[in-house]
């Protein structure tokens, strides 16, 4: 029975012995260190370490900062995506390249540079400082940071999805009297619905663990502007294993409930439309 | 029959949809301004400010801070970090793209989610992971401290060779294959499952070994897709902070790659400095989105 259903392709056990062996070896076992350090740990030791005011003041302002970037990114990410595939404009092939900026350019590299538009005497900073309005060194500033990073994983969830919509359910709609405002609520954000929501959850989850781009901007004011991230380094600096680790592995398990979340998003999607 | 669709297709992408589906002229004009000035905002300006900053002091102050001996070294250390990780994952990718395309076998999506995990993995706990595992504090710590040892002599030597792996190269190395681990597995996977096997059981029935068909019949058949995610995971590699960070040290002319160097100078003011080594780094972004685009449009037209 296996037999018959045997390839007569070569190379199965070397391709999977291969991955298997590597899979183990970088990933699997370094991320099973984080849980087994945390075994170590009593019960009492654990909570201390993952719900101390400080720790949860940084959970609130990392989720916060990162549901709210994630927000604006679908209202935006969502506009670049209809106007990139929708309305032809000269330059659109560089403006199509540009949008993938935050994946090449290095985090520092973002971190210091919006510092620098939005520090009080940076070009953006000191326009609005007039106004007693501080971004840098603010909640604002890690809002900022997570905005761009998040900006290419709503619009590129988007992008493909825009692009396959059928012109007969927009052209049906208009012909039943329907006027372009009731057809796109009705017809065509309701189709955009599922890739909308897996654009948002890889934004949202992207931006809770990040950190080069916030540390600058932030300001790192503990119970203020600490996020989960810059938590654990500072727990590392003091040689607090346990803490940072305790913290690292509550962070792990919600990337991956994320991750199964997104991977279940994306699951509907997929049937969503192929219908 | 092909030039009418073609004539078509042209006409629907130069905005002269069916009135139907057709926006008003003001809602396309709007949206396009709003959609430019955000990402001008929000894409280009950051991108800008990075050179402003750097030439801020002159082209003269610009060249004397690329010239430091620390920042040359950064830059060195980034590209032996990169020249170690990227091949690396490109011979994992292409192992796991082949079983996984290739062959049925229980556990597969398993698998295939697995190889993601990384993306998942904030970049200051994949640093965290190989400290708790390499450093002082960690199980290789332990084992170098324990009074019998299991292989007494590996403990002697790596006692006697002072080898370290945390705060030095091999850790930073370990910390930037872990981020870029998915990458290249990721873009040949869906590729080569679109693709089918059926070129690579005809060229086997005619007797090619299994070598033979991989480097005749399947690599050419994957070279954009694998191009495209060696330039991705290049990029990642040679730009990861938060990881490199933890396992790093921070040592100056040591353990600092690029992107830890401009950290180093930026919070020591050396904004020229900073701003000049971070437009190296920008750089290697742009061109990591031209050759990125490039790739796109040869695979567009080969499909077309």
């Amino acid at each position: 029975m296996s037999r018959s259903h045997r390839s007569v392709i070569p190379g199965f056990g070397l391709s999977l012995g291969l991955t298997l062996t590597y899979l183990s070896l970088i990933v699997l076992l370094p991320l099973s260190a984080a849980f087994i350090k945390t075994l170590g740990m009593s019960w009492d030791e654990f909570w201390t370490a993952v719900a101390s005011p400080r720790v949860v003041a940084s959970y609130r302002i990392s989720f916060l900062a990162s549901f709210a970037a994630a927000s604006v990114n679908c209202v935006f990410g969502l506009i670049v995506a209809w106007v990139l595939v929708r309305y032809p404009f000269p330059g659109r092939r560089v403006v199509d390249a540009l949008v993938d900026l935050p994946f090449a350019l290095p985090t520092a590299v973002a971190g210091i540079a919006l510092t620098a538009l939005y520090a009080p005497n940076g070009w953006i900073g000191a326009l609005v400082a007039p106004y007693g309005l501080k971004i840098a060194f603010t909640e604002l500033g890690i809002f900022i940071a997570l905005t761009f990073i998040g900006l290419p994983f709503v619009v590129r969830t988007l992008q493909p999805i825009i692009e396959e919509l059928e012109p007969e359910f927009e052209e049906a709609s208009a012909s039943l009297g329907a006027n372009r405002w009731q057809t796109l609520r009705r017809v065509i954000l309701p189709q955009l619905v599922p890739a909308l929501l897996t654009g948002f959850a890889m934004a949202f989850a992207r931006a809770l663990g990040e950190y080069g781009s916030v540390v600058f901007i932030s300001g790192n004011m503990p119970m203020r502007t600490e996020i989960t991230p810059l938590l654990i380094i500072t727990k590392l600096e003091q040689y607090d294993y346990k803490g940072a680790t305790a913290i690292a592995v509550v962070m792990l398990v919600t990337s991956f409930t994320l991750l199964l979340v997104i991977n279940l998003l994306q699951k509907w999607s997929r049937r969503h439309y192929a219908v | 029959m092909s030039s009418a669709v073609s004539s078509l297709q042209r006409a629907a992408e130069a905005g002269h949809r069916p009135l139907a589906t057709r926006d008003a002229a003001w809602v396309r004009y709007t949206l396009t301004a709003i959609a430019l000035g955000f990402l001008a905002l929000f894409l280009l300006l950051p991108l800008v400010a990075v050179f402003g900053e750097a030439f801020r002091r002159g082209v003269g102050a610009y060249f004397a801070a690329l010239s430091d001996p620390d920042g040359m070294h950064a830059l060195k250390l980034t590209l032996l970090t990169a020249a170690i990780a990227v091949p690396a994952n490109l011979v994992f990718g292409i192992a796991a793209a082949w079983c996984i395309a290739k062959f049925n076998f229980p556990g597969k999506s398993l698998l295939i989610t697995l190889i993601d995990l990384p993306f998942a993995v904030s970049p200051v706990i994949s640093g965290l992971i190989f400290v708790l595992l390499f450093g002082a504090q960690g199980w290789l710590g332990h084992y170098l401290d324990a009074e019998n040892p299991a292989l007494p002599w590996l403990q002697a030597w790596i006692i006697e060779q002072d080898f370290k792996i945390i705060f030095a190269v091999p850790g930073i190395v370990l910390a930037t294959v872990f981020v870029t681990f998915p990458f290249i597995a990721r873009e040949l996977i869906p590729l080569m499952q679109t693709q089918g096997n059926d070129e690579e059981y005809a060229a086997i029935t005619l007797g090619a070994s299994g070598w033979q068909t991989f480097w005749r019949v399947t690599l050419p058949n994957i070279k954009w897709g694998l191009f495209y995610g060696v330039i991705l995971c290049n990029a990642r590699a040679m730009g990861e902070f938060g990881a490199v960070s933890v396992v790093s040290g921070h040592i100056r002319g040591v353990t600092n790659t690029l992107p830890l160097h401009v950290e180093i100078l930026y919070n020591e003011y050396q904004f020229v400095g900073a701003f000049a080594a971070a437009s190296i780094l920008a750089l290697l972004a742009l061109v990591t989105l031209v050759l990125k685009t490039l790739v796109e449009w040869a695979h567009a037209r080969r499909h077309a």
